[in-house]
């Protein structure tokens, strides 16, 4: 299997671990990436709160670059907002025409053009449809059994296109969880917003959110993420929070990768798990 | 315009119409105001106008009062509204709209959302790609004369990154930059 890779500015910086548990995963499970050369950000959440042809231009610069590689490939996103903002230009394309002309008129700026036929994956399709539970089970080595973890879908990866999950009551993550060995922890948290977007404007209703997704999370012995937004606003803040509601709601909160990684015997530090806390350490044991 | 020579359905057209808004109304026309929204918004607690209660201000093109409230702002993109709303309304892209129509200087807005909008496209039009730490440092300098006791609260986040080895200070790696893009776009600016 081989896919073109779109790591995202996170991935470059605050959620580096991610990458390199990403990189390590799909190493481990013969998969080929191919990052997109030059790719550019996407434009986040910002893009779209100040101007509609920016929020169009940008995902589609890093989907022109991607038809340079190979326009019948796949894309591999890891990041939910990414995903989001590169599978939106990709759904217009197939529908919009006069939109996908206004963006290429844009792209001739920089001589591009996309012909909307590169498609964007999040890893966790990708994971759920392509490798499937069965395909982590052949790999596993040192089963996660013991472990109780909350599966945490957030909110781009599923909404609002359905593709490879149910929207409201999502369940891929727990299939590849539960064949790494893992127990699940029950809740209804599991598609709640965590609005990571507000927590460095409008931190107060940020850390509301946040609260009542890590009490909920409690009995759990940690989070499990596909998206580095969610994975900061959820375990960056939690002394902050313990303290503002005098409850302490703190949890490890893992990526996906790293989960799996650790249950196909990849060493934690190739997973990135060497720079997490002393919780990580006894669970790399 | 003389109200009383107006069609019944007339009153739900805006006083001083805003062309800005109406690609926003077009998005929201059929709403039935069932308030569906507004029970799945995550952030509703929070706002001081309800989502069903925007939409109707929209319709009405109770501008002020749509640009005086808080509710655009406060929107996270989580789209649970667009999925559950039984017209099939983009609610998500209309609150968008209205953030970028606040964003042109049409209107207030928020100014946290939009220092930290700014400092992050500046950041992605000049090196392609965004580098967080850079971009934190940049929003807070702008940020703490206003709000002052903002650093604070990053600075745990910080030193906790610095010593789990998160944080890189060297500059983003080659992307492209999206000046070229960003120029085209400025130099095509009208009625968006
Ligand atoms: S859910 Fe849709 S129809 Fe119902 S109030 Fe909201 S916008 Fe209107
Ligand atoms: S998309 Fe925005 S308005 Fe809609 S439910 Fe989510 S936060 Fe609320």
């Amino acid at each position: 299997m081989k896919y073109l890779y779109y790591p995202g500015c996170s991935l470059e910086s605050t959620a580096r671990e991610y990458d390199m548990a990403t990189r390590a995963m799909m190493h481990a499970l013969s998969v080929e990436l191919i990052e997109i050369p030059g790719w550019t950000c996407c434009g986040a959440t910002a893009a779209k709160a100040v101007d509609r042809r920016l929020a169009l231009a940008m995902p589609a610069v890093s989907l022109a670059l991607a038809e340079t590689v190979d326009s019948a490939a796949d894309i591999l996103v890891p990041c939910s907002a990414c995903y989001l903002n590169l599978k939106q230009v990709y759904q217009i394309a197939a529908a919009d025409p006069r939109t996908l002309a206004e963006i290429n008129e844009i792209l001739a700026a920089e001589s591009l053009h996309y012909s909307g036929k590169v498609r964007p994956r999040h890893i966790l399709d990708i994971l759920a449809k392509d490798i499937g539970p069965t395909g982590i089970l052949q790999q596993i080595t040192h089963s996660l059994s013991g472990l109780r973890v909350a599966p945490y879908y957030g909110c781009q990866c599923l909404r609002p296109y359905r593709v490879f999950d149910d929207p409201e009551a999502p369940t891929s993550m727990d299939a590849l969880l539960a064949a790494a060995g893992a127990n699940l922890h029950p809740w209804s948290m599991a598609a709640r917003c965590c609005s990571a977007s507000h927590m460095t404007t409008n931190p107060d209703v940020s850390k509301e959110l946040v609260f009542r997704i890590l009490k909920s999370a409690r009995g759990a012995d940690a989070i499990a993420t596909v998206c580095p937004m969610c994975q900061m606003n959820l375990e960056g803040h939690q002394g902050w929070i313990s303290s503002c509601y005098g409850e302490d709601v703190r949890i490890p909160v893992y990526y996906l990768p790293q989960l799996l990684g650790l249950a196909m015997g990849i060493p934690a530090r190739d997973l990135g798990l060497n720079a997490k806390s002393a919780r990580t350490a006894a669970l790399s044991d | 315009m003389n109200r009383k020579q107006q069609t019944p359905q007339a009153w739900i057209r805006p006083e001083q119409p805003d062309t800005a808004l109406e690609r926003v109304r077009e998005k929201v026309r059929t709403c039935i105001q069932c308030g569906t929204c507004t029970g799945s918004c995550p952030n509703a607690f929070a706002m001081d106008a309800t989502p069903r209660k925007l939409w109707r201000l929209v319709l009405m093109g109770q501008s002020r009062e749509i640009f005086e409230s808080r509710t655009f702002a406060l929107c996270s993109d989580c789209y649970c509204c667009t999925l559950r709303c039984p017209r099939g309304l983009a609610l998500t892209d209309a609150m968008a709209d209205l953030k970028q129509i606040a964003a042109a200087g049409k209107h207030g807005g928020d100014a946290a959302c939009t220092a930290f909008y700014s400092a992050f496209l500046q950041s992605a039009r000049r090196y392609g790609r965004v580098q967080e730490t850079r971009l934190m440092a940049r929003y807070l300098a702008v940020m703490t004369p206003r709000r002052p006791l903002m650093p604070f609260r990053f600075s745990g986040l910080g030193m906790q990154m610095i010593k789990k080895g998160k944080i890189s200070l060297r500059r983003p790696p080659a992307g492209r930059s999206l000046k070229g893009i960003f120029a085209r776009i400025e130099s095509m600016k009208d009625g968006q």
